[in-house]
């Protein structure tokens, strides 16, 4: 560093004598403005092949957010339900209306409950005969199939093996034929997400992998393509780091233009379920929304692709550019 | 400025391009190598440049000992040396005033300074009218002007070329000449490769004569 100020500053005489760290960051910025104005003309001169490499990108990039959107949504949904968990109290089969009234009051008193209700089987069957449209079918049997029912809501003070255990005494209650928490399937749910993140992240770093050994090869063909340049710059002293910017520059805006490609189609697959979605939360009574990625979600995609064009490029620099030297 | 001591380069191959050559060329001197092809001049001139290192002896360059110069040095190295080569290794997708331009914006000029000296080099080999034309559209004598403008343009203080009236004909030939003696009387140090001796025995400078990578004559002036 000091040896190049040094000889610059000889080299110019008066008229660059003041030449100082300062002239020489102007300077090194000045290259990095021409190499990005220069790389992005080069990558806009060629829309044709610079598109198909961006769609390359933006759909290695696409795929694993656009999953991982998916499954924010899904625990979002999820996350609805988790909280009041359920025992439902099976009765034995012939129970009187005045112990199941009898047994709801037991239930309430308790301190680990915050709420019950009853659901008698009389009106379990009414409710099944509406909703099912068996009703003939269920008028043709002799007599209501249906237990009684009391939906046990525990206190929310009670965590996952409290729950269980409160389960667990309510079964061992004479009356109750089978006590059963729904929360089981929420478990099941819980962990397939938690093995379907852990696949999308696999899937992701594999197109991560892939996308800069895309852009490596891109920026090596870019390399060979400027080969007599390269010698020439060379010869006439330009540095290894003089040569390179250039080609990482268009590895970025490779990356880049990827990124903004990726947002633009998970924003478009989003969109297109948007409808239907809706209209799906509408049947259930739900007032769940699609949630996208966001500003912010865009915007580190944006960044990802160009960190992931950066490194792609300085993999295919560090390997090629060393080995074209002046002969 | 430019000093050989016991230089000898073995190729790899097992050639001998260069047989314990000892040369001194000094300061504001014009000096002329030559010898039929294969004979060294090019490996000489490629120590010089740092393009090859030689295999015994050693190499000073404006007091450098260049078996001193690490490799991340190199660059630096050459943007002290002005090159003329034989076929021009210009750009042939930048206009004459980016090529001429190209060793400034390396040793990182505002673009100014620029401006200023390249018009100022391209003046001096009478292509100033053609800045803005690209090389392709230039005669011979015209692009190998464009490659002088190049190799002066960053004021260097050691000017080579390598057989740089090699395809142009006796008249341009001759005007290639005049510049080189003008950059030579301002105080420039030429080291020119050629094996064009009716043109280099008329101009009066010193010969040095390689044979097979020996050094013939021409070892002092």
């Amino acid at each position: 560093m000091i040896g190049r100020q040094e000889t610059v500053r000889r080299k110019e005489g008066a008229s660059l004598s003041r030449t100082d760290l300062r002239g020489h960051a102007k300077a090194w910025i000045q290259h990095h403005r021409l190499s990005a104005a220069d790389s992005l003309m080069r990558v806009l001169d060629s829309p044709g092949s610079s598109v198909l490499t961006w769609l390359v990108i933006g759909i290695a990039l696409a795929l694993p957010v656009g999953l991982n959107v998916a499954l924010d949504n899904v625990s979002q949904v999820s996350a609805g339900w988790d909280s009041p968990t359920q025992i439902s109290l099976f009765l034995q089969g012939e129970v009187s209306p005045d112990r199941l009234r009898e047994l709801e009051g037991e239930m309430d008193a308790r301190q680990d409950v915050s709420k019950t209700r009853v659901i008698s089987r009389d009106e379990a069957l009414d409710e099944f005969r509406m909703l099912s449209g068996f009703a003939d079918v269920l008028a043709s049997l002799p007599k209501n199939p249906l237990p009684d029912l009391i939906l046990v809501t525990p206190d929310v003070a009670l965590d996952g093996p409290a729950v269980s255990a409160l389960r667990e005494e309510l079964q061992g209650n004479s009356d109750v034929a089978e006590a059963v928490l729904d929360m089981e399937w929420l478990q099941r749910l819980n962990s397939l997400m938690a093995l379907s993140r852990r696949l999308v992240l696999a899937i992701g770093c594999m197109l991560v992998v892939g996308v800069m050994l895309i852009l490596g090869n891109t920026i090596r063909l870019a390399i060979e393509g400027r080969r007599d340049e390269i010698v020439i710059v060379k010869l006439v002293g330009g540095s290894n780091g003089f040569v390179r910017r250039p080609f990482l520059y268009t590895g970025l805006w490779y990356g880049v233009g990827g990124g903004v490609l990726a947002a633009l189609l998970v924003s478009a697959a989003l969109w297109s379920l948007e409808k239907p979605i809706s209209d799906l939360a509408m049947l259930y009574e739900s007032a769940f929304q699609l949630s996208g990625l966001g500003v912010m979600g865009s915007l580190n995609l944006v960044i990802l692709g160009g960190l992931l064009g950066l490194a792609g490029a300085w993999l295919a620099v560090s390997r090629h550019l060393a080995r074209i030297q002046p002969r | 400025m430019i000093s050989f001591d016991r230089v000898s380069k073995r190729y790899d191959e097992g050639h001998d391009a260069l047989r314990e050559i000892s040369i001194e060329i000094a300061q504001d001197e014009l000096v002329f190598l030559t010898g039929h092809s294969g004979a060294g001049k090019s490996t000489l001139l490629r120590l010089i440049m740092l393009m090859d290192r030689p295999s015994r002896g050693q190499v000073v360059v404006n007091g450098q000992n260049l078996a001193g110069v690490r490799p991340r040095n190199i660059a630096q190295h050459r943007r002290n040396i002005g090159v003329v080569f034989q076929n021009h290794q210009l750009l042939f997708d930048r206009t004459v005033f980016d090529n001429v331009a190209l060793p400034l914006i390396i040793a990182g000029y505002d673009t100014r300074e620029v401006g200023r000296r390249v018009r100022a080099a391209l003046d001096k080999v009478g292509l100033l009218n053609r800045e803005r034309a690209m090389p392709i559209a230039l005669s011979g004598g015209e692009q190998q002007r464009v490659g002088i403008a190049r190799a002066v343009v960053g004021k260097p203080k050691i000017l080579l070329a390598d057989e740089p009236t090699g395809n142009l004909d006796p008249t341009l030939s001759a005007e290639i000449m005049n510049l080189f003696e003008a950059f030579n009387q301002v105080g420039v140090t030429v080291l020119i490769a050629s094996h064009d001796l009716v043109l280099i025995s008329r101009l009066r400078h010193r010969i040095i004569t390689l044979s097979q990578g020996c050094l013939v004559s021409g070892r002092a002036q």
